[in-house]
C-alpha cells in the first residue's frame, strides 16, 4: 500500500501496534466490568424475588383455614339465665342495664363448652374421644362464637342451627402438615385421639378450608390463636393515616409553599432549609423518643394512642412532604410565573391560583410516599406503647390500639411459632397489599390529574 | 351533641360574615362614586369572616381545652370535703356519678342526697357555662363582624390585609418542622441530663459493660451501663451493610445507566426501587425466618459456627434494604457529571468502563461519598431488622457470626413496657437517644455539605 | 483501489472547479464516505454523504445549524455508537479499511481518529492527568519518563507549555477558556492520533484565543489530517484547504475552499455564502 510512503505513518503504526498489544486485555476488563453490573442486578432483583417468594410461600396458606361446620344444640339446660330481661315500667335506665348485665353474666358462665362438644361429636357420632381432646381440635374462640350468636338472637334457645367453628391453630398445623406428621407423639401438639379425629373430619367433608374472612375482621387474641385478626391494628393504622393527612399535608404543603415562595433568601432559611433536611434523615426511633418524652410524659397524652402514633408519625412524615413539594414547586416553569404576574396578579394569587395547582400530582404523589412511609413505620410506635395488647377494635383515635406492621411484629413474637409464622407472613401480606392500594390510587389520580391540566 | 351544634352555628357565622363583607364592599364599589374599590370585594368577604371567627374560635378552644377540668373541680367543690380526700380513682368514680345523674342517665342504686344536689347543682352550672361560653363566642363574632364591616370602605386594602393573614399561617406552619427539632434536642437532653444524675457519662460513654437491670428483679444496684458494646455492635453490622450495599448499588446504578436498554432499564429500575417501599419490619421477618437460618445451615454445611441471630444476619439484609437508597442516589449523581465528559474521554478510545471508572466516578465521588454517608447514617438508625435479627446480646465481641446487640435496639428494650421516666432503666434510653441523633446529625450534615458542594461544581 | 478511485474523482472535481488544482493533486486520500446516511429514531439526519478527506490538510464543514455537520463528524470516528437510537448506513473507509466493519476496534479507531468538541472538555483532573490520560489507557508509555516526555511534547504541540509548565498539577479546569480547548487538543494529540476531527472548536471562545487556535490549526496541518466543523465562513477561509457545504442534511458542494468562496457552482451554496440562508 502507499501508506508506507508517509512519513508520519512510521511514528502512526508503532503507536497502533501498541494499541494492539493492550486491546485484548482492556476488553476483558470491559467484559468483566459488564458482568459485575449484570450480577449486581441480578443480585437486586434476586433478593426482590426471594422475599416476596418466601413470604407470598408462608403467607397464602394461611387464608385458607381449617372450618369445621357442624348441627348446634342450644341446650336449654346448659344454657343459663332464662329468656333475656324486658325493660320494667318506671325502672331507671341503670337499673335495666344491671339486669341485663346479670343476665349476661349468667350467660357468659354457662358451660358452653358442653355445647360446642355435643355440637362437633355430631359429625363423628362413633368417635371416642375425651371431651378435653376434642375440644382442642377447635379454637376456644369457638365457645364464644357460639355465645356470642345467642347473644345475637336469644331465641336460638332449644333450637338446633348448623354452625362454624374454627379449627384451632394446632389442629391447623397437623392438617397442614406445617409440622412434619413423620415426628413422634410427642413432639405433636395434639393427642393421638385428637389427630386422628381431625383426618376423619377432614375425610368426611366436616372440616373444609375456608376463607379465612375473620383474618380481616377479627381483633388479635392470644387465648385463641387461630381466631387472631388483623381488624384492631388496621383501625389503629386507619386512625394513625387519617392524622397523618389532615395535619402533614396541610401543614408540609403551606411550608414548603412558604420557603420556596415567599421567605426571604436569608441564614434564617438557610437554616430551615438545613433543618429539613436532616430532619428528613433522623432515624424514626428518635420521634418515637420524642413522642414519648413530649406527647406522653409531659403533655400526659394516652399510651398507646393512634392520637399520639398519629401526631409522631406526622412530624416523621413532614419533611418527606415538604422536601416533595418543593421540588415539584421548582419545577414549575418560570414562564407560568412571568405570565401570570404580567397579567397583573399579586405574588399570592400568582402562587395560589396558578403555581399550586401545577403541582397537584407533585404533592399527591409526595402525600402517598409519605403515607405509604408512616404505614410501615414500627419502631416510633413502639416506644409509646402501641406493642401492648389489645382486643378491641379501637372506637376513637384516643383507645388504645396497636398498627398493622406491630402486629406483625407482636405476631412473630408468639410462642406457636408454626402457625404464626404463616400468620405472620399472611399479615405482611395485607399490609403490602395496602401500600401497593396506596400506590395505585395515587397513579390513578396523578395521571387523570394530568390528563386534565 | 354540642360540639355539632357549635360547628354549625360557627359555619353560619363564617357564611353570614362573608356573606355582608362581599355584598357590602359590593354596594360600596356600585355606589357610583367614580373611584374603584381597591380590593374585590371577595378579600372584603374573606377579611369580615376572618375577623368574626377568629375570635370566636380562639374561645370555644379554650373551653374545649378546659371545661372537663372545670366540671371535674366543680362537682368536687359541690360534694362534702371528705370526698376529695380519697384515693383518685375514687374520687373520679364519684365526680362520674354526679355527672351520670345530671346527665339523666341515673346510677346504680339510689343516688345520695349529696348526690342529688351536686347533680342538681351541676346541670345548672353544666347549662349556665354552656350558654355563656356560646354567648361570649357568639358576642366577640358580632363585634368582630360589625367592627370589620365598619371598616369597609373603598380604599380599605382588605387583600394586603388577607395576604398577610396566609402569610402568617405561612410562616406558622413552617416553624412545625423547626419547632420539632427543638422539642427533639430539648427532649433528648433534658432526659439524658436526668439519666446522667444516675450513672456518670465517663461509666456511659466508655464503660464496657451493658447490663441494666430491672428494679424489679434488682437489689438496689442500677446495674451497668456501659455503651460500647452497643456502638460496636452498630458499627459492625453498618460495615457490614455498606459492605453489600455499596457494591451492588453502585454497580447496579452504574449497569443501569451506562449500559441496560431503555427498556431494560425501565423495567429493572421500579423492580429495585420496590425495596426501597417495603417496610422494614417485613426485612426483618425475612431476616429472621430465611435469612439466618440459612446462614447457619451453609455455615454447618462448610464447618462454620455461624449463629441464626447475628451481626452478620442483620448487616446482609440491612444491606438488600440499603440497595436501593445508594443506587437511585448514586443515579442521580452519575447524571449529574456532563455528557461532555463521557464523550471527551470515548473521544479518545477509551472503552466504556475505562470511562466510567477513570472519569465518571473520580468526578463523581464526592456525590458518591455523600451518598454512602447518608446511607451510613440509616444504617446505624435502623431499628426493626436488628430489633428481629441482630440475637439482642450485648456483648463486646468481634466475631460477627455472634449474636450482638445496637445502640437502637437497646432503646426499643428499655422503653417498651411499663416505662415510667424516673429509674435509669427508661431513662437511659434518652441517651443512646441522644448518641444516635448527635451521630446522626454529624454523617447528614457532612454528607449534605459533600453533596450540595459536588451539585455547585457542576451547575 | 479505492483510494485510486478517489483520487480520480477528486482530479476530476479539481479540474471542474478548475482554480486550483495543483492545491489538491499531491496529496493522497486518506478518507473516503460514500452514500453515508444517519436516523435518530425515525428521524433521518443525513442523507447519504459521499466525500473524500485528503491527508495533511484542513477540510472544514460549513452549513447552517442543524444541517447534519455534527453528526457526519462524529460518524467518522464513530462517536454516534454512544448515542441511543443513533443508526449510521453507508461505507466510511480509512486508508481503505471500512471503519464500520465488524472486525473492526472501535477502541483502535478511536485511538487513530481523535476528537475535539464544541466545548472545553477537560476532565476534572490535573493539567498532567488530563493529557496523560490517553496515553496511559492505550499503554503507550512504558515509563513514566515516557509519559512525561509524550505529556510535554503534546502540550507543546498544542502551543500550551509555556503557559501551564509551573502548573502541571493543578486542574486543568482552572484554565481559561482557550487554554482548556487547547489542552483538549494536546490531550488528542498525546495519543498521535493520524485524524483529528474538532466540532466548532472556537464557537465558546472570545476573538483572541480562537486567532490562537486557528493559528495552531495551520501548524498541525503539517502532520494531521484535520477536520474541522465551524459556522464561521471566515474560519473556514482562514484555516481550510478544502470546504464541503451541508444543507438539510446533505453535502450540497464541496471542493477548493478558495473556489468554494469566490465561485461556487450550485445556487444553494451561493446563497449561503451571502448569507440569504439562516
Ligand atoms: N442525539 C440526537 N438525537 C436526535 N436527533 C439528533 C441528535 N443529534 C442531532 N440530532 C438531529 O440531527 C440533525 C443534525 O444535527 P447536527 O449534526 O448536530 O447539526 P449541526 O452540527 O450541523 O448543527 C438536527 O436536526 C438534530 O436535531
Ligand atoms: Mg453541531
Amino acid at each position: 500500500m502507499t501508506d508506507t510512503t508517509l512519513p508520519t505513518n512510521a511514528a502512526g503504526n508503532a503507536t497502533r501496534a501498541l494499541v494492539r498489544k493492550s486491546l485484548a486485555r482492556r476488553h476483558r476488563d470491559e467484559m468483566l466490568f459488564r458482568w459485575a453490573g449484570i450480577l449486581s442486578i441480578a443480585a437486586a432483583l434476586g433478593f426482590v424475588a426471594i422475599l416476596f417468594g418466601m413470604i407470598l410461600a408462608k403467607g397464602m396458606p394461611s387464608f385458607w383455614q381449617s372450618t369445621l361446620h357442624v348441627e348446634a344444640y342450644f341446650d336449654p339446660e346448659l344454657i343459663e339465665g332464662g329468656p333475656r330481661p324486658e325493660r320494667q315500667a318506671g325502672a331507671s335506665e341503670a337499673d335495666y342495664q344491671k339486669a341485663i348485665s346479670d343476665w349476661q353474666r349468667a350467660v357468659t358462665l354457662s358451660n358452653w363448652n358442653a355445647i360446642v362438644d355435643k355440637a362437633v361429636r355430631t359429625a363423628a357420632p362413633d368417635f371416642e374421644i375425651e371431651t378435653r381432646d376434642l375440644l382442642k381440635l377447635v379454637t376456644s374462640a369457638a365457645r364464644f362464637q357460639i355465645r356470642d350468636l345467642y347473644f345475637a338472637n336469644p331465641d336460638l334457645l332449644g333450637q338446633t342451627v348448623p354452625v362454624t367453628m374454627l379449627g384451632s391453630a394446632n389442629t391447623d398445623n397437623w392438617l397442614k402438615g406445617t409440622i412434619d406428621r413423620n415426628q413422634p407423639d410427642e413432639r405433636q401438639q395434639l393427642a393421638v385421639s385428637t389427630r386422628q379425629l381431625a383426618d376423619q373430619l377432614v375425610a368426611n367433608g366436616a372440616i373444609r378450608f375456608d376463607f379465612a374472612w375473620h383474618i380481616f375482621t377479627n381483633v388479635d387474641s392470644r387465648s385463641a390463636p387461630a381466631s387472631a385478626g388483623l381488624a384492631g391494628a388496621f383501625m389503629g393504622s386507619l386512625y394513625m393515616m387519617l392524622i397523618v393527612i389532615v395535619l402533614a399535608v396541610p401543614i408540609g404543603v403551606a411550608s414548603a409553599v412558604y420557603l420556596e415562595e415567599f421567605a426571604p433568601k436569608n441564614r434564617w432559611t438557610d437554616l430551615i432549609e438545613v433543618n429539613i433536611n436532616n430532619l428528613a434523615a433522623v432515624p424514626s426511633i428518635v420521634f418515637g423518643l420524642l413522642g414519648a418524652a413530649v406527647f406522653i410524659n409531659y403533655l400526659g397524652l394516652p399510651r398507646s394512642a393512634p392520637l399520639v402514633g398519629g401526631l409522631v408519625l406526622t412530624l416523621m412524615t413532614l419533611p418527606t412532604i415538604i422536601i416533595a413539594t418543593r421540588s415539584s414547586l421548582r419545577a414549575v416553569a418560570p414562564s407560568l410565573r412571568q405570565a401570570a404576574l404580567g397579567l397583573g396578579a399579586s405574588h399570592n394569587q400568582t402562587v395560589f391560583h396558578h403555581v399550586l395547582p401545577q403541582t397537584f400530582p407533585g404533592i399527591l404523589t409526595a402525600t402517598i410516599i409519605g403515607v405509604a412511609q408512616a404505614l410501615g413505620e414500627t419502631a416510633p410506635l413502639l416506644l409509646i406503647g402501641m406493642s401492648a395488647f389489645i382486643a378491641n377494635i379501637p372506637a376513637n383515635p384516643l383507645d388504645s390500639a396497636t398498627a398493622l406492621p406491630v402486629q406483625i411484629y407482636l405476631w412473630q413474637g408468639n410462642e406457636n411459632r408454626n402457625f404464626f409464622e404463616a400468620r405472620t407472613s399472611a399479615a405482611i401480606i395485607v399490609l403490602l397489599g395496602l401500600m401497593l392500594l396506596l400506590n395505585a390510587i395515587a397513579i390513578f389520580l396523578r395521571t387523570r390529574l394530568e390528563r386534565r391540566a | 351533641m354540642n360540639a355539632l351544634v357549635v360547628a354549625a352555628l360557627l359555619l353560619v357565622l363564617l357564611t353570614l360574615s362573608y356573606q355582608i363583607g362581599w355584598s357590602r364592599s359590593r354596594k360600596l364599589a356600585q355606589g357610583g362614586t367614580e373611584t374603584r374599590l381597591h380590593s374585590r370585594p371577595i378579600y372584603h368577604g374573606v377579611l369580615v369572616a376572618l375577623f368574626a371567627t377568629l375570635p370566636a374560635i380562639v374561645v370555644l378552644g379554650l373551653w374545649a381545652l378546659f371545661s372537663d377540668s372545670v366540671a371535674h373541680n366543680f362537682i368536687l367543690s359541690q360534694l362534702p370535703a371528705s370526698v376529695s380526700q380519697l384515693p383518685p380513682v375514687e374520687v373520679h368514680a364519684a365526680v362520674g356519678r354526679v355527672q351520670a345523674i345530671a346527665n339523666g342517665f341515673g346510677v346504680i342504686g339510689q343516688p345520695s342526697p349529696e348526690e342529688t344536689a351536686a347533680a342538681g347543682s351541676f346541670a345548672s352550672f353544666q347549662r349556665l357555662s354552656f350558654l355563656a361560653v356560646i354567648a361570649a363566642a357568639a358576642a366577640l363574632g358580632a363585634g368582630g363582624l360589625f367592627w370589620a364591616r365598619r371598616r369597609i370602605g373603598l380604599r380599605l386594602r382588605a387583600r394586603t390585609e388577607v395576604e398577610i393573614a396566609i402569610r402568617i399561617a405561612l410562616i406558622a406552619c413552617s416553624t412545625v418542622a423547626i419547632l420539632t427539632t427543638i422539642g427533639i434536642v430539648l427532649s433528648l437532653l433534658a432526659d439524658a441530663i436526668r439519666f446522667f444524675t444516675f450513672i456518670s457519662p465517663i461509666d456511659f460513654f466508655f464503660g464496657t459493660t451493658w447490663n441494666p437491670r430491672f428494679q424489679s428483679a434488682g437489689t438496689g444496684s442500677a446495674g451497668a451501663y456501659g455503651l460500647l458494646p452497643l456502638l460496636w455492635g452498630t458499627v459492625m453490622i453498618s460495615i457490614i451493610a455498606m459492605v453489600v450495599a455499596v457494591p451492588i448499588g453502585l454497580m447496579s446504578a452504574i449497569y443501569l445507566s451506562q449500559y441496560a436498554h431503555e427498556r431494560v432499564r425501565n423495567v429493572v429500575k421500579p423492580i429495585i426501587e420496590i425495596l426501597a417501599g417495603i417496610p422494614t419490619i417485613v426485612y426483618g421477618f425475612f431476616a429472621l425466618v430465611t435469612v439466618g437460618p440459612f446462614f447457619a445451615a451453609a455455615g454447618d454445611a462448610v464447618g462454620l459456627d455461624i449463629n441464626a441471630t447475628s451481626a452478620l444476619t442483620a448487616g446482609v439484609v440491612m444491606g438488600i434494604m440499603i440497595i436501593p437508597f445508594i443506587s437511585s442516589l448514586s443515579d442521580d449523581i452519575i447524571a449529574q457529571v456532563p455528557r461532555a465528559m463521557r464523550d471527551g474521554s470515548m473521544g479518545l478510545g477509551a472503552t466504556k468502563s475505562e470511562t466510567i471508572r477513570k472519569v465518571l466516578l473520580p468526578a463523581a465521588l464526592p456525590g458518591v461519598v455523600g451518598a454512602v454517608l447518608l446511607a451510613v447514617s440509616r444504617a446505624i438508625g435502623e431499628t426493626m431488622i436488628v430489633v428481629l435479627a441482630a440475637g439482642n446480646s450485648p456483648v463486646l465481641r468481634a466475631n460477627p457470626a455472634e449474636p450482638t446487640s445496637t445502640v437502637t435496639v437497646s432503646i426499643v428494650n428499655q422503653l417498651t413496657g411499663d416505662a415510667d421516666f424516673t429509674s435509669p432503666q427508661s431513662l437511659v434510653a434518652f441517651a443512646l437517644g441522644l448518641t444516635l441523633f448527635v451521630m446522626t446529625l454529624l454523617l447528614n450534615v457532612m454528607a449534605l455539605y459533600i453533596v450540595r458542594k459536588f451539585r455547585e461544581q457542576y451547575e | 483501489m479505492d483510494i485510486l478511485a478517489g483520487k480520480v474523482k477528486m482530479t476530476q472535481q479539481s479540474v471542474n472547479t478548475a482554480m486550483n488544482p495543483t492545491d489538491m493533486l499531491d496529496r493522497q486520500i486518506r478518507l473516503t464516505a460514500r452514500d453515508v446516511t444517519v436516523h435518530y429514531g425515525a428521524k433521518q439526519a443525513l442523507h447519504g454523504i459521499s466525500i473524500d478527506i485528503p491527508d495533511r490538510a484542513v477540510t472544514s464543514f460549513i452549513g447552517p445549524s442543524g444541517c447534519g455537520k455534527s453528526t457526519f463528524l462524529r460518524c467518522i470516528n464513530r462517536m454516534n455508537d454512544t448515542i441511543e437510537g443513533a443508526k449510521v448506513g453507508g461505507t466510511i473507509k480509512l486508508d481503505g479499511e471500512d471503519i464500520y466493519d465488524a472486525d473492526l476496534d472501535v477502541v483502535e479507531l478511536r485511538a487513530r481518529i481523535g476528537m475535539v468538541f464544541q466545548k472545553p472538555n477537560p476532565f476534572p483532573k490535573s493539567i498532567y492527568d488530563n493529557v496523560a490520560y490517553g496515553p496511559k489507557i492505550h499503554g503507550l508509555a512504558r515509563s513514566k519518563t515516557d509519559l512525561d516526555e509524550i505529556v510535554v511534547s503534546s502540550l507543546r504541540k498544542a502551543g500550551l507549555f509555556e503557559e501551564v509548565k509551573d502548573r502541571l498539577n493543578e486542574p486543568g479546569t482552572g484554565l481559561s477558556g482557550g487554554q482548556q480547548q487547547r489542552l483538549c487538543i494536546a490531550r488528542a494529540i498525546a495519543v498521535s492520533p493520524e485524524v483529528i476531527l474538532m466540532d466548532e472548536p472556537c464557537s465558546a471562545l472570545d476573538p483572541i484565543a480562537t486567532a490562537i487556535i486557528e493559528e495552531l490549526i495551520d501548524e498541525l496541518r503539517e502532520n494531521y489530517t484535520i477536520v474541522i466543523v465551524t459556522h464561521s465562513m471566515q474560519q473556514a477561509a482562514r484555516v481550510s484547504q478544502r470546504t464541503a457545504f451541508f444543507h438539510l442534511g446533505n453535502l450540497i458542494e464541496e471542493g477548493v475552499t478558495e473556489d468554494i468562496f469566490t465561485n461556487p457552482v450550485n445556487k444553494q451554496t451561493q446563497d449561503y455564502i451571502m448569507g440569504r440562508i439562516g
